[in-house]
């Protein structure tokens, strides 16, 4: 049986892990977009804050996966369901790529064009949605894609804590030694991070040319 | 707004007062001990080199900055009591090179301020209408985005941005610095006539004497700080001061 046929025979399989794919990683970076993002703005607002808020997210990204598996597994609630603790972890994951675009794109505003906003009597929040975001979302789009291609690729892990996805295509075949189950996981994986990467990539190279049109 | 019908130069409350104000920075004096004074409809040109505490004079005005000691009062009141918010957008502000937003076109960079005072939509548009003739701009750039203009245009964009809401006071910093000669002379001729129709407080900071003795009424000249000189422009070229001697031999021309 080659990858064709055993993807035809278990489509409704490939379907079902998928979707529980695409679920695992959304969340999982909507998540880390919701907190990343603000915690990115926040650092330009208190620089203080950045070295530990970056350092710290730093670190996380150096836990190897299964073992930051393994850390969270004690929490309550997180813990209860492999389904949420792969999200979180997952999550984690993310948030590096969020915060720090976040942070630089809005540190790459020129700085004469904030203080025009400023002098002309913008307040800080008019300033921050008006000017600085706009002009930092080409960046932080770029975060947000690396972010979602980062989960994608992770997400395949989460079925070591049986938390579904296509990953467990791919634990299933290095059980059976079988190519073909190996691929029915890892094929569809690829092709959802390569779809994303293309999709945020051009909205990104739309944002980042905004302002450029001729 | 508050810009007066008659010019009674001697009764009229100063519209921007700076009563021995210093500013200083980690201990740094940038300004010490500076005493000046702009009346409504008066231009007062700031002059210095790099460093002399020009720009800081401005952003005190604004109250980007507050004084380290002494006090600047816009319109007998000391910027410090200002709502910031509300000081700001009584003062026009204009930079080098524009500082437009790069991601607005024309028309939405000239509206800023009317569309954060909330101003009705009709308004707006007339107000913008009304600016670009104004600035000397064709109605057909309003819709273009400031990386498609040229320099001079860019200029006048910043410029009509700064009258938007009609504010009494003017502040530019090195306002026509990025230009060619040739746009340069034509931006300042224009910009002295406008002045003379409009009759606001200008504080214009430039270290090119002839632009100061082209736009002034009164040239104050700073150096390291500290006020040097502060004349009428018809006095400035003849003042004994050295430094006021080394800036007109500079500029002499061989």
């Amino acid at each position: 049986m080659n990858f064709f046929q055993f993807m035809m025979t278990n489509r409704q399989q490939v379907l079902d892990l998928t979707l529980e794919h695409i679920t695992l990683a959304g969340v999982a970076t909507l998540l880390a977009a919701l907190v990343g993002i603000p915690l990115g703005i926040l650092i330009t607002r208190v620089p203080q804050l950045s070295k530990p808020v970056l350092g710290g997210a730093n670190i996380i990204q150096t836990i190897p996966s299964l073992a930051l598996f393994g850390f969270l597994l004690p929490a309550p609630w997180i813990g209860e369901r492999a389904g949420r603790l792969a999200i979180l972890a997952l999550a984690l994951y993310a948030l590096l790529p969020l915060i720090r675009n976040t942070y630089a794109g809005i540190r790459s505003v020129d700085p004469a064009v904030v203080e025009a906003g400023r002098a002309m009597g913008l307040t800080d929040r008019q300033l921050l949605l008006q000017v600085e975001l706009p002009l930092a979302s080409g960046v932080i789009v770029a975060g947000v894609r690396i972010a979602t291609v980062v989960s994608i690729g992770l997400a395949t892990i989460a079925a070591a804590i049986g938390a579904g996805g296509l990953g467990e295509f791919i634990f299933r075949g290095l059980a059976m030694v079988n190519d073909q189950v190996i691929l029915a996981g890892a094929v569809p994986a690829a092709l959802l991070a390569l779809l994303a990467d293309f999709v945020l990539g051009t909205l990104e190279r739309r944002l980042g040319s905004l302002h450029l049109k001729s | 707004m508050t810009v007066p019908s008659s010019h009674g130069p001697s009764i009229e409350q100063p519209a921007i007062e700076f009563d021995h104000a210093s500013f200083r920075l980690n201990g740094r004096p940038l300004l010490q001990d500076l005493v000046l004074s702009v009346k409504p409809g008066e231009t007062v040109v700031l002059l210095g080199r790099s460093g002399s505490g020009k720009t800081t004079t401005l952003k005190l005005i604004n109250r980007l900055l507050l004084p380290t000691t002494g006090d600047v009062r816009v319109n007998g009141r000391r910027t410090a009591e200002w709502d910031p918010i509300r000081l700001r957008r009584s003062i026009g502000y204009v930079i080098q090179d524009g500082g437009l937003f790069p991601h607005f076109t024309v028309e939405r960079n000239i509206a800023v301020v009317p569309r954060i005072e909330n101003w009705p939509q009709a308004r707006v548009e007339a107000r913008v209408r009304e600016l670009l003739a104004t600035v000397g701009l064709s109605e057909d750039l309003a819709s273009r985005y400031p990386s498609q203009l040229s320099g001079g245009q860019r200029q006048r964009v910043g410029v009509a941005r700064a009258l938007a809401a009609d504010p009494p006071i003017l502040i530019l910093d090195e306002a026509f610095g990025a230009l060619d000669p040739i746009t340069r002379s034509q931006m300042q001729k224009e910009f002295r006539a406008l002045q003379r129709r409009m009759r606001k407080a200008v504080v214009f900071v430039t270290h090119d004497l002839r632009e100061a003795l082209l736009l002034a009424d009164r040239i104050a000249l700073l150096e390291e700080g500290r006020l040097i000189e502060d004349l009428p422009v018809a006095e400035f070229s003849g003042s004994r001061n050295p430094l006021v001697r080394a800036y007109v031999e500079a500029f002499s021309g061989p």
